[in-house]
């Protein structure tokens, strides 16, 4: 076996250039797939990974029901609202729940003075700072206390601070938003975007404030952490139960968990990943065709050589694995040559972009390098067995 | 023991049928030195590559060291190849990328013959041409003569019982083409079965035996 690759190796490398370019096709083939990957790897880390910050014991009510699988729906016609009383009895009703934020949406213009903006308003409570992470830049954020008790204060974002106040102390100031003035006591600090609004660009209200201001009956959202990620779907169904119950036995809520939303978005990174790399397996096939023309030139070259082995009683079975092994070198080394630019490149882009976690996956090591392989096993089985069928005489004849 | 009866070769070129070889029937004991004399064309190359079991007849019966080789599988010929037959060829047909040693080596590699006994035995055999000081040399390094010699030791490396020799001086000056003749006579005293395709009369009246052939019959 070693002999017959070190045959092999001998006659590819009495052809120096046609080996070098067949090898830098398989290699562009194979670096291609792997860096590819990598990067629908890396999109997928970056994604989930933004997710996660969310906490992974976090449950989402959402008004309204709707038949999907993690995306978040979009809301129709809602039967029952979901209340300020749905929310706190959560909180009450069921001991695994740690602690739990309603939360409403709307759209104003804000002004300070002469200056206005049209920005998102939320309407939360206390908990909703550590539920989602936030941290204050200043001052406070919404007090905590009875959730149904709207004082008239507000924490901004760090992009309403620079609009509205331009370098003055926003602290204690006063907001208008639409007919309300709102006192603000803190400014939350820079997040971005993060599912699906810039939290920097937001005003934060009280949310029995929000409700008033909008003339609201129905939360958007109600945030729900327990108290462990273990016992999330018992405590999912206790949540349908109460709401259940209090909504005249109807179930008109959907509950999203970071791991629904994670598991799609895997799943979609996933397919993404392997559709990049089914791509780029493309190249890889037509290196296979360049090994197969290159074996072939090689068979007509070396018929002597081929009818010659025949008569000192080489049998044709041999004759095949002399060339298999001969395309499969050309393969193997172009593979590892492949795998090692495109490990080179994603070191350096790591280097280069740091906030982007580009991976190569184990799979697509072993997955490339065994593609590789086949695909030179493959495209030269047919040159083999042309080299074995020659006829020795005719092929001796031959000077 | 070669033993051929009835033997014909028949080829198709284009509508018509060539009959390279008619009826020979043929004997050849162990350790004879026989030339197969005759003009272009008589069937003389056909008649060797038969007994080399490189072709096979279109009729007749060959038996081989009383083996009956005729309808024998492919798989089963190589192997006699391999082991009992060693061809040397006009135009040595050495393989350009391996130095003379490589070449020598060549059909134990395939014959999956350990490393240290292919070494011993390509020692053995270069010596036995006298081209020990060449192991390390590439064909194109060599004189004709020197790589007819390496050609040689290939075709007894794996210790056959007849040497098949298709024109082995065709391609030589008279001086090597003398050696190269003398060299295979040696090996043919130490008993090897010598049988020499040529056109030159000297070598074929230096051979035991000399059968000649014309249109495919043995005329003498």
């Amino acid at each position: 076996m070693f002999d017959l690759f070190l045959f092999a190796w001998k006659a590819l490398k009495g052809h120096r250039l046609r080996t070098v370019l067949c090898t830098l096709g398989v290699g562009i083939g194979v670096a291609s797939v792997v860096l590819l990957t990598a990067l629908g790897e890396g999109a997928r880390i970056y994604v989930t990974g933004e997710l996660a910050t969310l906490g992974s014991s976090l449950i989402i009510v959402l008004p309204g029901k709707v038949e999907t699988e993690g995306m978040v729906p979009i809301i129709g016609g809602v039967p029952h609202d979901l209340t300020l009383k749905d929310a706190e009895e959560i909180r009450r009703r069921i001991p695994a729940v740690r602690t739990m934020s309603p939360l409403t949406l709307g759209q104003s213009l804000v002004s300070h003075g002469a200056l206005s903006r049209n920005v998102a308003v939320i309407g939360t409570t206390y908990e909703f700072l550590h539920i989602r992470r936030l941290s204050m830049a200043r001052g406070n954020f919404l007090p905590p206390g009875e959730i149904d008790r709207g004082s008239p204060v507000c924490v901004i974002g760090t992009r309403v601070e620079q609009e509205l106040f331009r370098g003055v102390n926003p602290l204690g100031k006063i907001l208008r938003i639409s007919d309300f003035r709102f006192r603000v006591i803190g400014v939350i600090s820079p997040k971005g975007q993060s599912m699906g609004f810039n939290i920097d660009d937001v005003v934060m209200i009280p949310v029995a404030s929000a409700m008033k201001v909008y003339d609201q009956t129905t939360l958007f959202r109600i945030f729900v952490e327990t108290s462990s990620y273990n016992n999330l779907d018992q405590t999912e169904e206790k949540i349908i139960e109460l709401i259940k119950k209090r909504h005249e036995d109807e179930e008109d809520i959907t509950l999203l968990t970071q791991d629904s939303v994670l598991a799609s978005f895997n799943e979609i990174f996933t397919a993404l990943t392997l559709a990049l790399a089914g791509i780029a397996a493309i190249s890889l096939t037509v290196a296979g065709v360049g090994i197969m023309n290159v074996m072939l030139v090689s068979v007509s070259e070396r018929t002597s050589e081929i009818g010659l082995l025949k008569a000192i009683g080489v049998k044709s079975s041999q004759v095949v694995s002399v060339f298999l092994a001969e395309a499969s070198l050309l393969s193997l080394i172009g593979g590892i040559l492949g795998l090692i630019t495109a490990v080179l490149l994603v070191y350096t882009s790591r280097r280069v972009f740091p906030a982007f976690p580009v991976e190569i996956p184990h799979w697509a090591v072993l997955a490339a390098i065994a593609v590789a392989v086949v695909v030179g096993v493959l495209f030269g089985v047919w040159p083999a067995r042309r080299a074995a069928k020659l006829d020795p005489i005719q092929a001796l004849s031959r000077r | 023991m070669i033993r051929l009866e009835n033997v014909s070769r028949n080829f198709q070129v284009g509508e018509e049928t060539v009959h390279a070889l008619c009826n020979v029937t043929l004997e050849i004991p162990q350790g004879d030195y026989v030339a197969l004399m005759g003009p272009s064309g008589s069937g003389k190359s056909t008649l060797l590559n038969v007994i080399g079991c490189l072709d096979r007849p279109n009729s007749g019966t060959y038996v081989l060291e009383g083996k009956n080789v005729t309808d024998m599988p492919e798989n089963e010929l190589s192997l006699i190849r391999r082991h009992r037959i060693g061809f040397v060829f006009q135009f040595f047909h050495l393989v350009p990328r391996l130095d003379a040693a490589g070449n020598v080596e060549l059909p134990m590699i395939f014959a999956e013959i350990s490393r240290v006994e292919r070494s011993r035995r390509v020692a053995r055999a270069l010596d036995s041409v006298g081209l020990s000081h060449r192991a390390k040399h590439r064909p194109n390094q060599l004189s004709g003569g020197e790589r007819q010699r390496v050609a040689i030791a290939r075709a007894v490396v794996m210790g056959p019982a007849i040497l098949l020799a298709d024109e082995p001086t065709g391609n030589l000056d008279t001086h090597s083409g003398k050696e190269i003749v003398e060299l295979i006579e040696r090996m043919n005293s130490e008993g090897l079965t010598l049988i020499v395709v040529t056109h030159d009369p000297t070598i074929g009246q230096r051979a035991r035996r000399v059968i000649r052939l014309s249109d495919g019959e043995i005329v003498d």
